[in-house]
């Protein structure tokens, strides 16, 4: 995430070409995707074809088949219901973890940014030495502060991509404020805040965006890896993370416990990847 | 006369020595900053200390929680306990682990061999991996560069922990070629190895490709290509120079991943290691074993940045005092 920040740390171009993202195919197929996902991630209950907790001893262990799509567990829990069960919980987490770092760094940001400069230098080195560390650190670090869960992890994430956002708002602030618009609104008599308000946080807002659907794969790869070292949504809460951890004993009799659950990670990433790219690149032109 | 008196000790500290001290007294600000902060979030965290010394064993008695309070000295109020810990840390002690009730220094110091084996051989394959794919790829047609672009892709968004699951799944349960858990042997480290070192090669192999492509028709290519070298020589010989120095600023993200990737992959191998130790450390909320790996792990990030800043202008003749860059 960290190169992708550099690429950023400039003002917004305002002439991307609208409609663009929607003519190229390749653009097209990771949309259509997502938003089959999000379709599965409302209406769960359409997708799935067995109550994804109901156990049934007697079919462990199925491999995939015509009854059970992907298999059964250890519990005999179908996998693919399952799967369509915990995309909820795997991207809310996403989710609400990227909210809380784009709203943490924006605000750290704009205190950085529009404040003084001794306020500036100490945030700014603070986030230096957190942009150190890898996020899966010190979303680790968080977690052993507040404990697991569900929640949580959310947070610990969240505050785990708190510097990556801060950085950026930061330098778009410094940017704008220097702007000689912003000069013209001072001369008339414009109040600092109301500036901030009105000329930076607009500016703020496109590069926040796009920087924001290349951490929301970065914060799904995180989530789930919490969960699948065990720290994540306590049984019989799952999500894609904790089913790959369920799995993981598993290998040698049932590979595809632990598998399917990878795999639905990997593409949801791929996606949310190649969409953060082609906005970025209609950012810089 | 007085001038002179000042300028000759100047003069007997080289400049690079002087910048090196700069660079490691910053880096010894953020260590203690780190540790600082990590150790007020310990103590202001929910939770109690005492019930984690205690342990979920053991019944809280009354009796029994003075005597750790008294035996931590957990009663002195909390700026003497940060100085206890910052003597304590001067003279390299790192603390008690509350759960496994040994010397952390000692518990970190078994862990630490087969995660430094570990982050070698992976650091190493992805090396070669990324310098192999950038230079087959680069400058070749859209198809080429568009597998490799989508290879990279997958290398990237491929959680490590998944990544691992399939190796062991397919070269451990079902061809039996390679042993699944444990350190033993060289045979054990190369799952785990690719595990770690195929999503960073998948990073380290679009900037390489980056750099070779734009190194391609620049003057120095030009010239060594006038003077009779060939195609492959050059590249060997000054392109692949050229395209390699950026990674070097890429050397703390890059032991970032392998150490965050090492959580994951000991974990899912049933590997030794310092990442097992941490996630074990947070599932159990031994802070004492957590702030002990943030703090080396900051200290680690410390010196592998100055060592960079130092080594560059020696690999970069651009960089060195007089050189116009």
């Amino acid at each position: 995430m960290s190169t992708v920040t550099a690429l950023l740390d400039r003002p917004a171009a305002a002439t991307a070409r609208r409609g663009a993202l929607l003519r190229s195919p390749a653009r097209l197929a990771p949309l259509v995707l997502l938003a089959a996902v999000a379709l599965v991630l409302v209406f769960p209950g359409m997708f799935a074809t067995h109550a994804p907790e109901a156990t049934d001893v007697a079919a462990a262990l199925r491999p995939p088949g015509a009854a059970h799509w992907l298999g059964t567990d250890q519990l005999g829990r179908d996998v693919w219901s399952r799967l369509v069960h915990g995309t909820r919980l795997s991207l809310l987490i996403a989710v609400g973890a990227t909210l809380i770092g784009v709203g943490g760094g924006a605000l750290l940001g704009l205190v950085a940014g529009c404040g003084g400069q001794r306020v500036d230098f100490a945030l700014m080195r603070v986030v230096d030495v957190l942009l150190g560390f890898p996020e899966l650190l010190l979303a680790l670090v968080v977690v052993a502060l507040l404990g697991g869960g569900t929640v949580n992890v959310a947070i610990a994430i969240g505050t785990a991509g708190v510097p990556h956002y801060a950085r950026l708002v930061r330098g778009q602030a410094r940017l704008v404020l220097r702007s000689e618009y912003v000069e013209a609104a001072r001369v008339l008599g414009v109040p600092a805040w109301r500036s901030v308000l009105r000329h930076v946080l607009p500016n703020v807002g496109g590069p926040l965006v796009v920087l924001a659907s290349i951490g929301l794969g970065s914060a799904i790869i995180s989530g789930s890896g919490l969960s699948v070292l065990g720290l994540g949504p306590v049984p019989p809460e799952a999500d894609w993370g904790s089913m790959v951890a369920d799995g993981k004993d598993f290998l040698q009799t049932a590979w595809w416990i632990s598998i399917a659950p990878g795999l639905a990670v990997s593409v949801v990433v791929v996606c949310t990847t190649l969409i953060g790219r082609s906005l970025q690149l209609r950012a810089v032109r | 006369m007085s001038d002179r008196a000042r300028l000759v000790p100047r003069r007997r500290v080289p400049p690079w020595a002087r910048f090196v001290a700069r660079r490691l007294a910053a880096g010894l600000v953020v260590v203690w900053g780190t540790l600082t902060v990590t150790f007020f979030a310990l103590h202001l965290a929910p939770g109690d200390i005492v019930d984690g010394l205690i342990g979920p064993g053991a019944a809280a008695t009354p009796a029994l929680r003075d005597q750790v309070i008294a035996e931590n000295g957990l009663d002195d109020p909390l700026l003497v306990q940060y100085g206890r810990q910052l003597a304590q840390l001067a003279s390299g002690g790192l603390g008690w682990s509350y759960q496994l009730n040994e010397p952390i220094e000692r518990l970190l110091g078994s862990q630490l061999g087969p995660t430094v084996e570990l982050a070698v051989s992976a650091l190493i394959t992805a090396l070669v991996l990324a310098v192999l794919a950038a230079t087959l790829t680069a400058g070749r047609g859209r198809v080429v560069r568009g597998a490799a672009g989508l290879a990279e892709l997958l290398m990237v968004s491929m959680p490590s922990f998944w990544l691992g699951i399939i190796l062991l799944t397919v070269f451990s349960y079902r061809l039996h070629a390679l042993p699944s858990i444990g350190a033993d042997g060289p045979a054990a480290l190369v799952l785990p190895t690719l595990a770690l070192a195929l999503p960073l090669a998948g990073v380290l192999a679009q900037v390489i490709r980056q750099e070779l492509e734009s190194a391609d028709g620049r003057p120095f290519v030009l010239t060594a290509r006038s003077r009779g070298l060939g195609a492959t020589a050059v590249l060997l010989r000054h392109t692949l120079r050229h395209a390699l120095l950026p990674l070097t600023t890429l050397a703390g993200f890059v032991l970032g991943s392998l150490f965050g990737g090492a959580v994951l992959v000991e974990n899912i191998f049933t590997r030794p290691g310092l990442g097992r130790v941490l996630a074990n450390a947070v599932g159990s909320r031994d802070l004492p074993v957590v702030s002990a790996l943030v703090v080396i792990s900051s200290a680690a990030f410390v010196l592998i940045n100055t060592l960079v800043d130092v080594l560059h202008p020696l690999i970069d003749p651009r960089l060195r005092e007089g050189g116009t860059a």
